[in-house]
C-alpha cells in the first residue's frame, strides 16, 4: 500500500502545477524507495524504461520538414485556402477533421494525423482563418480557444476510432488479458463492441462542434463590449 | 534490417544537431542549459542502448535537473517574418501542401508495403509504421529543399525553432511511460486493484458497471494511461462482478471498459503526448487549455459507455 504514494506525489505536484519532469522523477523515486527497491536499484529502473521507451520521442524528427514549411507560408496558404471558402466555419471544419480522422483511424490508419504533422501546420491555421473570415480578427483569448479544440478533435476522433480496427493495440490488450484469464475472444467481437461508442463520440463531438461556432460569436462579442 | 535502432541512430544525429545549433546561438541566454539537455537526449538515443540502466537514469536526472530546476531558454534563428511568409505563400501556391502530405503518405504506403512477404527483412515488421514515418521526414525534405532553394542548415534551425517552443514537454511523454513502468515494478497496480475490490458495493449490476467504467476513468487519469488501467480494474472489478457473478458478456465488457479508460485519457495531464504536448506546440498560454477543451465531451461519453456497457453486457 505504501506504494500508493507515488500517486500522491503525482497528484499534488500537478496541482501545485510544478516543474512536471520534477514531479515525475520525484514519484518515481519515491514509489520505487516505497515499494522496496533500494536507491541504486530505482534509478536503473527508471533509466532503464526511460531508454526502453525512446521510440515515443522519435517523432519530434519531423520538426525540420514542418519548420521549413512554415518558413515559407504552410500555414498562411493554409489560411488563404479556407479563408476563400465561406461555407467553412471553425465548427464545420473540426467536424470534418473529425469525420476524416475517425474514419481512417477505423480502418488502422492512425499515422494519417497528429498533433505535429497535421493539427499545428495545417488544421489550427485553417479553424483560425475560418473564425477570422466570420468574425473578423482573433482576440487572443478566441484564438487560443479555436486552436486547443482543433487538438482535441485531433485526439477524440484517433481515440474513439481506432478501436474499430482489429489490429490495433488496445484490442490485442484485451485479447491477451481476457485469454490469461481463460477467456477466448477474436478480436472482430471487440472490435464490433467498439462502434457504438464511436457514434456516441462522433453525435457527442459533433454537436459541441456545431454549437461551437455561436459560443465563438458570444464569446467575441463580449469581448469587445 | 531497419528497425528501432536505425532510428534511435537518426533520432540521435537530429538531436546533437540541436544541440550545437543551440550552442552557437548567442541569443538565448541559457543556450548552454539547452545544450546540455539536447546534448544528453542525443547521447541517450547514440548510447542507451549500450550504457548500464543505472547510467541511463542518471543522463535522465542530469536532464530533469538541467529543465527543472535550471530552466531553458529560447533561442532565436533566424526565420521568416508574417510578410514573407505571406509573399511566399502567394507564389508557391498549394505546391507547399505536397511536401506535408507527402509524410502521411510515406508513413501509409511503407506500412503496407513494408508487410509484403516479398519486402520482407527490410524493415522490422512491428515498426513499420514508425520506421515509415521517419522515411517520410526524408521524402518530404527532398521535395521541399529544392523547392524552396534551401540550404542543409535551414531545416534544422527551423527545427530548434519549433523544438524549443516545446522545450522540456518534448520529453514528457517519454518520462510518463518510464513512470509507468516503475509503477509497475513496485507494484502499484495490485495496491489500487485492492483497494477498489475493498471499497466496491457488491449487491447491483449498475453499481457494478459504473463502478467499472468510472474506475477505468479515473485510474486511467492517475496513470495517464487506459492500457496500464485496464488489467487493474479488469481483474478487480470486471471479471469478478461483471462476468462472473452476474453473466455479463467478457468481450464487450472489455471493449467498451478500455474505451471508458480513453475518457480518461481525455481529462489527465499525464496523459501528457495527448494533452500537455500539443498545448505547448500550439503556444497555448494554458497548460490545460486541451483538457479543458475536452471535458465536456470525455464526461458525457463516459456516461454514455456507462449506459452502453449496462444496456448491452448482460443481454446477448
Amino acid at each position: 500500500m505504501l506504494s500508493l504514494i507515488g500517486i500522491a506525489v503525482v497528484v499534488l505536484g500537478f496541482m501545485a502545477r510544478l516543474n512536471p519532469l520534477l514531479v515525475v522523477t520525484a514519484a518515481a523515486l519515491v514509489t520505487g524507495l516505497a515499494g522496496g527497491m533500494g536507491p541504486v536499484e530505482v534509478v536503473a529502473t527508471f533509466g532503464k524504461a526511460f531508454k526502453e521507451n525512446r521510440y515515443v520521442s522519435v517523432v519530434w524528427v519531423v520538426l525540420p520538414v514542418i519548420g521549413l514549411l512554415e518558413r515559407a507560408g504552410l500555414q498562411e496558404r493554409a489560411k488563404t485556402l479556407i479563408g476563400g471558402i465561406h461555407a467553412a466555419t471553425t465548427g464545420r471544419l473540426l467536424l470534418l477533421y473529425f469525420v476524416f480522422r475517425q474514419i481512417t483511424a477505423a480502418l488502422g490508419l492512425t499515422s494519417l494525423g497528429g498533433h505535429a504533422q497535421m493539427v499545428r501546420p495545417l488544421i489550427a491555421p485553417m479553424a483560425e482563418a475560418a473564425a477570422e473570415s466570420h468574425h473578423g480578427p482573433l482576440p487572443e483569448e478566441a484564438r487560443q480557444t479555436v486552436r486547443a479544440h482543433a487538438a482535441a478533435a485531433d485526439n477524440i476522433a484517433l481515440f474513439f476510432g481506432e478501436d474499430i480496427f482489429i489490429a490495433i493495440a488496445s484490442i490485442l490488450l484485451i485479447k491477451g488479458f481476457l485469454a490469461q484469464n481463460g477467456i477466448l475472444v477474436e478480436p472482430l467481437q471487440l472490435s464490433v463492441w467498439a462502434i457504438p461508442t464511436a457514434i456516441c463520440a462522433l453525435l457527442i463531438h459533433g454537436t459541441q462542434m456545431m454549437l461551437f461556432d455561436r459560443h465563438l460569436a458570444r464569446r467575441i462579442a463580449e469581448g469587445r463590449r | 534490417m531497419i528497425g528501432l535502432e536505425v532510428l534511435y541512430v537518426v533520432a540521435g544525429v537530429f538531436f546533437v544537431a540541436i544541440a550545437g545549433l543551440s550552442a552557437r546561438d548567442k541569443t538565448n541566454p541559457k543556450r548552454w542549459k539547452n545544450t546540455t539537455f539536447w546534448g544528453l537526449f542525443a547521447v541517450s538515443f547514440l548510447f542507451g542502448s549500450h550504457l548500464p540502466d543505472v547510467v541511463n537514469g542518471l543522463v535522465v536526472l542530469a536532464m530533469v535537473l538541467t529543465a527543472g530546476v535550471f530552466g531553458l531558454g529560447r533561442g532565436a534563428p533566424a526565420t521568416t517574418g508574417p510578410e514573407e511568409r505571406r509573399a511566399s505563400a502567394a507564389r508557391l501556391g498549394s505546391r507547399l501542401f505536397l511536401p506535408a502530405l507527402a509524410i502521411p503518405f510515406t508513413a501509409l504506403t511503407g506500412t503496407f508495403l513494408f508487410k509484403r512477404p516479398q519486402l520482407a527483412g527490410i524493415v522490422d515488421p512491428k515498426q513499420a509504421t514508425l520506421v515509415s514515418l521517419i522515411l517520410g521526414v526524408f521524402v518530404a525534405l527532398a521535395m521541399a529543399m529544392p523547392m524552396l532553394g534551401a540550404r542543409p542548415n535551414v531545416p534544422m534551425q527551423e527545427g530548434r525553432r519549433l523544438l524549443d517552443t516545446v522545450g522540456w514537454a518534448a520529453i514528457l511523454p517519454q518520462m510518463l511511460a518510464a513512470l509507468g513502468a516503475v509503477f509497475a515494478a513496485a507494484g502499484v497496480g495490485t495496491a489500487i486493484g485492492k483497494l477498489a475490490s475493498a471499497w466496491l458495493p457488491a449487491g447491483s449490476e449498475f453499481a457494478a458497471v459504473a463502478a467499472y467504467t468510472f474506475g477505468m476513468a479515473i485510474f486511467t487519469m492517475i496513470m495517464g494511461n487506459a492500457f496500464a488501467a485496464f488489467p487493474v480494474m479488469t481483474a478487480g472489478i470486471g471479471l469478478p462482478l461483471i462476468v462472473q457473478r452476474f453473466g455479463g458478456n467478457p468481450a464487450i465488457m472489455g471493449a467498451v471498459g478500455m474505451l471508458s479508460g480513453f475518457c480518461g485519457t481525455l481529462m489527465t495531464p499525464m496523459a501528457a503526448n495527448f494533452n500537455i504536448v500539443p498545448a505547448a506546440l500550439l503556444e497555448l498560454s494554458d497548460r490545460n487549455a486541451v483538457i479543458k477543451a475536452q471535458i465536456p465531451t470525455a464526461l458525457l461519453l463516459l456516461l454514455a459507455n456507462t449506459v452502453l456497457m449496462y444496456v448491452l453486457v448482460f443481454r446477448s
